[in-house]
């Protein structure tokens, strides 16, 4: 009984100390500065994507806000907030800071997870809070008039999967020589992989090309039935939707069945320094599709080097991560939302923004080329320009990159996607939303 | 156990005659209620209704539910995640496929389907027990995550695979807001409360325990066994659908095959063991301790602000070895679970008011 209440006694103890812990910390001021919340997976199964993605992140905020002074004058608080990739802590971090912080404002919120993203949706329009997924959002939230608080920036898979045909087509020789080509996709048996069949199947009988889809149950360790299945039907090209192991085991059981790794290209999500390096020998020559080009060349990578790296003010732990994919992903995504906030500052004033503004802002985002140019990201970031009807971007790109055996070289230009291609589909679909959850459509022209 | 006995007096006569006890527990259950739907709506912010009292009650429900199956029953489970996904599936599409079903006749009927599931996958009881059977339960965790992948009819042909949660709305309020959404789940679980409470108290509850606590004798009492064991799997099941449905629809928003993956079939397990099987109200307090100590812990290390002297991600790592540390302190200091703690609490109290 004394053990017990002794226990209970500190219990309380720890509870009061706790408290009386964050009550203080409550009190110190963040007014005058914009709120970036960060949300993390340092723990988990993605923890190494995450790892050098949030680094990205950081390092490109903390130049913002040591070297710049911040977004004209405005600093930028990072707070970090840990959701193990799980969707339950991801809205307590979403709950706790959609309303700002110790007096920062929040004027956007990046939950770092498509299935978070989806969970967000309702809260966020009630909220008026905006859910911004660079290169991983809903693709039905393109259309801005049903979903004024999503922001898939940047790129889909939809037009991830014309971009793939497009290059094939290349190859080929242009899209008439596309008739009778048989293009397989091998996909992580999820939403996530799910997401290109229908764009595909529109595709396919546009051009002519054979269209063979064969999915890979997770985690997808083993594959030899699958790829037996492509040599069997004759594949020419393998487009490779993977996700974790799946990717480097697909590209070993290509070799071993035989297939060539020069004719597999693998998705956004498969075309990692981590994807291809486990996979050995077998990924010399392997393609995949980048939205987030690795390398250390670019003008802002080197600035940040020379500024945060070499000063030992980055949040990578193993430098060796600096100018991978997701390190630059992470820069990129940053840079999204330090534009965001100059553009919103055009309008309402040198201040930070609330979420009100944070919206007009993501909606009237204009990187264009001279912008990339002054940034030091060209090649870095293809030209993002949104609208009401595209809150994707109006002109969005990828490259294909190729695995050199060591690191990843580039291999085209920005192939850019046809804004047009989809667009009747996805109005489609988001009606069918709206009328499901019965919203009434913005007009595009409302501001 | 000293958990049967108190089971077994509380039945007793003090049950039957009106008495100082019986008041005093009218007297908590109205204070309880007072609170549930009058102070808490009122005083709660959003963040505290959103993101720690609504997921708190309903983990808190899902422990209920298999408490009924494992504390009172004895039978094992690690499917109970299973039989929420098949709950919030069968809400889903049925307020998709047929228009115009009030929630609450939505919330039954898909309590009911759970439970016809859950006396499927209980038949094996009649036959295995133990560890087998747990093997068994695990099959309809896999089962079912295999079934709403693979068969997109289950989430409207949704392309990825996620249903998200419809307008929430009961005799014409909406229910969208925190304190709307709270109240739904409160006064769900207010009512489900009250029929474990005379679930257990009952005949079906007494005779569960009898199984749990010596079958062969059971049998020769004349108590059905195989029967009542199916029963307690629909039971189970049928306050699992339920917590399925809260889940998705009140708290997520949104819900997919992976939301109730085997994880959260353990996390309702640890609430079970943490709160202390065959309890009622001891399942609050586990749900509690697993929504809230990491919260908790990650609130401690923002206000020390300690983050920058080390490594973020070592931190959190290191939050989640201080989780673990106390659940194995509590467990090794109290298998009997938190409310054993409470109870004795109790008591001491009364001793001390009778002296």
């Amino acid at each position: 009984m004394s053990i017990l209440s002794k226990s209970i006694a500190l219990a309380a103890g720890a509870i009061v100390a706790a408290a009386s812990l964050i009550v203080p910390a409550q009190a110190e001021d963040g007014a005058g500065q914009q709120l970036y919340p960060l949300f993390t997976y340092r723990t988990g199964p993605y923890a190494p994507s995450f790892i050098p993605f949030g680094a990205g992140n950081i390092d490109y905020l903390r130049y913002v806000n040591e070297v710049e002074g911040g977004v004209n004058g405005v600093k930028i608080l990072i707070q970090e907030c840990e959701t193990a990739y799980t969707i339950e802590r991801g809205i307590e971090c979403y709950e706790r800071y959609k309303d700002g912080y110790n007096g920062a404002l929040t004027a956007a919120i990046y939950p770092h997870s498509s299935g978070l993203d989806v969970a967000l949706t309702d809260k966020a329009r009630i909220d008026k809070v905006s859910i911004v997924s660079p290169g991983g959002g809903q693709n039905i939230a393109t259309d801005g008039r049903v979903f004024p608080y999503q922001y898939p920036l940047i790129f889909d898979y939809w037009s991830e999967a014309q971009i793939i045909v497009d290059y094939i087509a290349q190859q080929a020789g242009g899209y008439d020589k596309l008739k009778g080509v048989k293009i397989a996709t091998l996909y992580h048996d999820s939403g996530y992989g799910r997401d290109t069949i229908e764009p595909l199947g529109i595709l396919a009988k546009k051009y002519g090309f054979e269209d063979i889809q064969i999915p890979v149950p997770h985690p997808g360790e083993q594959q030899q039935a699958q790829w037996q299945q492509i040599r069997r039907a004759g594949a020419d090209w393998v487009f490779l939707r993977g996700w974790g192991v799946m990717t480097p085991v697909a590209i070993k059981t290509a070799a071993r069945v035989g297939f060539p790794v020069d004719h597999i290209i693998g998705d956004i999500w498969s075309g990692s320094e981590d994807d291809a390096r486990p996979a050995g020998a077998a990924a010399k020559g392997y393609l995949a599709v980048s939205v987030f080009p690795p390398g250390t060349d670019y003008g802002i990578l080197k600035t940040l080097k020379e500024n945060v790296l070499d000063k030992g003010k980055s949040d990578l732990k193993d430098n060796s991560k600096f100018g991978t994919v997701y390190y630059n992903y992470g820069v990129i995504e940053a840079i999204t939302f330090v534009e965001a906030l100059r553009t919103g500052q055009k309008k309402f004033g040198n201040k930070p923004l609330n979420a009100e503004e944070g919206q007009w802002a993501l909606e009237n985002l204009n990187i264009g080329q001279n912008r990339i140019k002054e940034l030091g990201a060209e090649g870095l970031i293809s030209p993002l320009k949104t609208s009401i009807d595209n809150h994707k971007g109006e002109t969005i790109a990828a490259k294909i990159i190729q695995w050199n055996g060591e690191s990843w070289d580039t291999k085209t230009d920005w192939i850019k996607a046809d804004s047009t291609l989809f667009a009747d589909v996805i109005k489609e679909k988001a009606a069918a939303y709206a009328a499901e959850k019965g919203i009434t459509p913005r007009e595009a022209a409302s501001n | 156990m000293t958990t049967i006995q108190d089971d077994i007096l509380a039945t007793g006569p003090a049950a039957s005659i009106p008495s100082g006890s019986t008041l005093l527990r009218i007297a908590v259950i109205v204070a309880g209620l007072a609170i549930a739907f009058g102070v808490v709506p009122a005083i709660a912010t959003d963040y505290w209704l959103s993101s720690i009292i609504i997921p708190t009650i309903v983990m808190g429900l899902a422990g209920i539910s298999l408490n009924l199956l494992q504390g009172y029953a004895g039978l094992v489970s690690l499917g109970s995640a299973a039989f929420m996904s098949v709950g919030v599936f069968s809400a889903y599409n049925l307020i998709l496929r047929v228009p115009g079903l009030p929630l609450p006749v939505v919330l039954l009927l898909a309590g009911l389907i759970t439970a016809a599931v859950g006396i499927f996958f209980g038949l094996p009881a009649l036959r295995i027990k133990g560890f087998y059977l747990g093997a068994s339960t695990l099959g309809a965790q896999f089962f079912f995550q295999w079934l709403f992948t693979n068969y997109p009819w289950f989430s409207n042909e949704s392309q990825s695979l996620t249903i998200s949660a419809p307008r929430l709305v009961v005799f014409g309020y909406d229910l969208q807001s925190p304190v709307g959404r709270y109240l739904l789940v409160a006064t769900v679980t207010a009512l489900l409360i009250g029929l474990a409470f005379l679930v257990v108290k009952s005949r079906l509850g007494r005779e569960w325990m009898a199984i749990r606590d010596m079958e062969t004798a059971a049998s020769v009492l004349g108590i059905r066994v195989a029967r009542r064991k199916l029963q307690a799997y629909a039971v189970s099941s049928f306050f699992l659908g339920i917590t399925g449905v809260l889940w998705g629809f009140a708290y997520l928003g949104t819900a997919d095959a992976y939301t109730y993956n085997l994880d959260k079939s353990f996390q309702v397990l640890f609430i079970v063991l943490i709160g202390g099987t065959a309890t009622i109200f001891g399942n609050f307090l586990g749900a509690a301790f697993i929504v809230l100590t990491p919260i908790l812990l990650d609130h401690l290390v923002l206000a020390a602000n300690v983050a920058y002297l080390s490594d973020q991600g070592a931190i959190t790592n290191l939050q989640r070895v201080i989780f673990g540390v106390i659940i194995i302190f509590i467990l090794i200091k109290e298998p009997d679970g938190l409310s054993a703690w409470i109870r004795r609490g109790v008591e001491a109290l009364q001793t001390r008011f009778r002296s």
